[in-house]
Parts: structure tokens; C-alpha cells; sequence
């Protein structure tokens, strides 16, 4: 079964006890590892590895690259970096990485879960 | 940006930076370095912590870079 699938069915289990914001957490959790470009709140692009993510949703990359050098050499001798959390605007991945219709679902529940609250 | 011996941070990314000095970028001239010491920095402003490669540091002509200065972050 795909990573993040697995969690999603096993955070639904546990949704009755499982924190209201966790859903996402869990989500990006299941893609360590993986590719993916975090667009920032300042326009910058970063691409790299998903390394790790806390429970603020910050962001740690490994091997990234800018995917514009030109328009931003300012990270040109970065290798890894943390992301806070509140400036990413987009964490884009393809499309193959994610069952949209399945974390649909899971985000809707939740929205109901957080509305009862 | 500002470049520093990162000491020290908590859970709001409030930073503590030694040694530290700040990179001005321009579309005019050569990249500017502000020398400013020990800073504290509070993290609702840090958008980024980068490690710094210092082979690849050096590897990077500042004299000749030029770019417009990153955007503020807007929420």
C-alpha cells in the first residue's frame, strides 16, 4: 500500500482521539523522502528532498536547488535548509505522490471533527 | 539575508546568531556585506535557516552577483 495512503486509513481509525491538526502533518510525514518544490510567501522556489516535518508544518530540505538561480542566487551555497512553516505558500509534488480523492476525504472529516469541537 | 554561527534557537524560531553579517543583494552592484556581530533575531521574521556549504561558499563570486533583493514575505 502507498505510504501516505497507509496513514491516511490509519489516521481515520484513530480520528476519534487524534488531534484535530495532525492530518496534515501526518500527510507530509508520509512523503519523506520524496521531491518536492515549497514555494515561499516571498516569491523564492525551492526545490530538494523532503526531509523532515514538525508539527508546525516547518519544512526541512536536504540536496535543494533554487528553480530560478538567475532571479535567486541568494541561496546558491545552501545545501539544506528549514522552512518555517508560516511562509510556505505551496509545497508542490507530482501529482502520482498524492491520492487527491482520498485526502479529500480525510480533510473533509476533519473539517466536521473540528467544526463539532 | 544574514550569515552567523547559529548558537542558539527555541521552538518560535527565535535565533541566536554570532559572528554575524548581512548580505545586501543589488541589481546595481556587487553584493554588500554588513558586518553586525551577535544578533537575536525573532522568528516571526526568519523565513529560511540555511546551512551554508562552505566549498560551495567559495566557489560563489559576490563581486559579480547581481539580484534584486529577496520580497518581504506577505501573508
Amino acid at each position: 500500500m502507498r505510504d501516505h495512503v497507509h496513514f491516511v486509513r490509519n489516521y481515520l481509525r484513530t480520528s476519534f482521539s487524534a488531534n484535530a491538526k495532525m492530518l496534515f502533518y501526518s500527510f507530509f510525514k508520509s512523503l519523506v523522502g520524496k521531491d518536492v518544490v515549497v514555494e515561499l510567501k516571498n516569491d523564492l522556489s525551492v526545490c530538494g528532498t523532503l526531509h523532515s516535518v514538525d508539527q508546525f508544518l516547518n519544512i526541512k530540505l536536504t540536496e535543494i536547488s533554487v528553480t530560478d538561480p538567475d532571479k535567486y542566487p541568494h541561496m546558491l551555497s545552501v545545501k539544506n535548509c528549514f522552512i518555517r512553516g508560516s511562509v510556505v505558500r505551496y509545497v508542490q509534488l507530482p501529482a502520482d505522490e498524492c491520492d487527491t480523492q482520498l485526502l479529500q476525504d480525510a480533510a473533509r472529516k476533519e473539517a466536521v471533527q473540528n467544526k463539532k469541537r | 539575508m544574514i550569515v552567523g554561527t547559529l548558537k542558539g534557537f527555541d521552538q518560535t524560531i527565535n535565533l541566536i546568531l554570532d559572528e554575524s553579517h548581512e548580505r545586501v543583494y543589488s541589481s546595481q552592484q556587487g553584493v554588500e556585506q554588513v558586518v553586525l556581530g551577535l544578533y537575536i533575531i525573532r522568528g516571526d521574521n526568519v523565513a529560511v535557516v540555511g546551512e551554508i556549504d562552505d566549498e560551495a561558499d567559495k566557489q560563489v563570486d559576490y563581486v559579480n552577483i547581481r539580484a534584486e533583493p529577496l520580497n518581504p514575505v506577505q501573508h
